[in-house]
């Protein structure tokens, strides 16, 4: 099983293109208010996400998702369950 | 202390910054006065209406203005509450029977409008047990019906039967539980679902299959019963949705299933229950409609050849459109949406009504000018509409 910061490490790769001035990314990192992602960069960002990861992301988790480390605590409990 | 209203100031501050450089408000349209199916008084001009999705062109129909003027008059103007409160009308209960028999499904349900049926449906089907596994394109509606439910909720890649297989795949045992979205015509870009592949793999994962034929119903299939009908597929879609406020010109939304059983969740689904019913001369002059879309394939002949006149004129323009003829056609314009407003703008002033589409609403990322055709467009106002299209042409190439 994956490691909580080995899920980060990878999502901060996959998140580095998204923010218009480069910006330190951490756990604490917010993908909307930090990182600038509107909704469809949001659902674009999430389709890289399934295809890196190989898993289906349901849309019912993102509610609960504000920062890149509430991201990867969502995809070790999905990785967990697939 | 934070104004509720301060979470609104970002959108409120992008639409002023379209007004102040376009000069105009494109989602603030006042039409002062219907002229026809087609055309309307807009700025004190007569405009010719090509995005209204007024598909067989039937709102001005005499046979459907006088079945709702009768049912205005015996049964009045509202039905002043939901089918279970204050009961359904005879009505209601023969447009469900009247649905039912142009499917030939057991199961009929009517809703006050599409977007209810939508939200009803996919927020009671499908229960915390169950998977929606939908096309990314799908319309809200079919959105905001699964955040209305309690199923785990996962998009597929657009019109990409492998990539559904994958999901389903991945799904495991739960794939038999889950039910697969698709639209029959995709409302933004007037392109089709691969539907004979979708059913191929969901027949292979045991899952089952909701096509919303909203755009569809009237357009596509020989008897206009939509792409299932016209790909022969029928047997194979479990639940079809759609809308009366397209091709029937009416308001209302529906469901049919192959599954009697569809009849138990009527009185579990709470869009149908805590909603006014639809109104007797709604109801009555979507039955008339239904009648005449049943009895009429000159409507959809003439829906198509105008379709396919717009079309090839304008890619013989140049223009880049949706990827195949469809009565929705969308302009992809390579402007940023500012400019896109502005064209816009100018065909409006030109007598052309279209639908200004902007990102994140537009399933290409870029704006779009939308138009949808109608049967009832005359050979003069398709010219009309490409005449217009063809000064925003030579707009662009003179300010590339």
């Amino acid at each position: 099983m994956q490691s909580k910061e080995d899920i980060l490490e990878q999502l901060f790769e996959l998140v580095r293109p998204y923010p218009e001035q480069p910006i330190e990314l951490r756990a604490q990192t917010r993908l909307i208010d930090d990182v600038g992602l509107n909704s469809m960069k949001v659902m674009e960002l999430v389709m890289q996400i399934e295809d890196h990861f190989d898993i289906s992301v349901p849309l019912n988790i993102l509610p609960d998702v504000q920062t890149i480390g509430e991201f990867a605590e969502q995809l070790q409990k999905l990785l967990k369950d697939s | 202390m934070t104004s509720l209203f301060d979470k609104f100031l970002p959108l409120e501050e992008t639409r002023a910054e379209l007004v102040a450089g376009s000069g105009v408000d494109p989602f603030h349209v006042v039409v002062e006065r219907v002229v026809s199916a087609t055309e309307a008084m807009i700025n004190g001009r007569k405009v010719i209406m090509a995005g209204t999705n007024n598909y067989l062109g039937l709102t001005f129909d005499p046979e459907c203005v006088a079945a709702a003027c009768t049912a205005l008059r015996e049964e009045g103007t509202g039905t002043t509450g939901s089918r279970m409160a204050n009961g359904s009308y005879a009505a209601h209960v023969a447009l469900e029977n009247e649905l039912a028999a142009f499917f030939s499904c057991p199961a009929a349900i009517v809703f006050s409008t599409g977007y209810i049926a939508n939200l009803a449906i996919l927020s009671t089907l499908v229960g915390p047990e169950d998977v929606i596994l939908l096309d990314v394109d799908c319309h809200a509606s079919i959105y905001d019906g699964t955040r209305l439910g309690a199923a785990q909720v996962i998009r597929f890649r657009h019109n990409d039967p492998a990539d559904l297989e994958k999901r389903l795949q991945r799904l495991g045992e739960r794939a038999g539980n889950t039910l697969v979205v698709v639209e029959g015509i995709y409302s933004m870009l007037g392109d089709r679902a691969p539907l004979r592949e979708i059913v191929d793999v969901k027949n292979r994962y045991g899952a089952s299959l909701l096509v919303d034929e909203a755009h569809s119903l009237g357009v596509l299939g020989q008897q206009g019963r939509g792409l299932a009908e016209e790909l022969d597929v029928e047997a194979e879609v479990d639940f079809i949705t759609g809308t009366f406020s397209k091709s029937l010109g009416t308001i209302g939304g529906f469901c049919v299933s192959r599954w009697p059983e569809l009849e138990y969740a009527r009185y579990a689904m709470r869009p149908y229950m805590f909603t006014a019913s639809s109104s007797p001369p709604l109801i009555s002059s979507t039955r008339k409609a239904l009648e005449i879309l049943c009895r009429s394939t000159a409507l959809r002949k003439r829906l198509w050849d105008n379709a396919t006149q717009l079309y090839q004129g304008l890619a013989a323009m140049g223009f880049e459109l949706g990827p195949e003829i469809s009565p929705v056609i969308a302009v992809r314009l390579p402007t940023s949406v500012s400019e896109t407003t502005a064209l816009w703008s100018e065909l409006l002033s030109q007598g052309i009504y279209v639908n200004l589409v902007l990102p994140p609403a537009t399933p290409s990322g870029g704006p779009l000018l939308r138009c949808s055709l109608s049967a009832a467009h005359s050979q003069v106002q398709i010219s009309a509409i490409l005449d217009a299209f063809s000064l925003i042409k030579e707009k662009l190439q003179s300010h590339p």
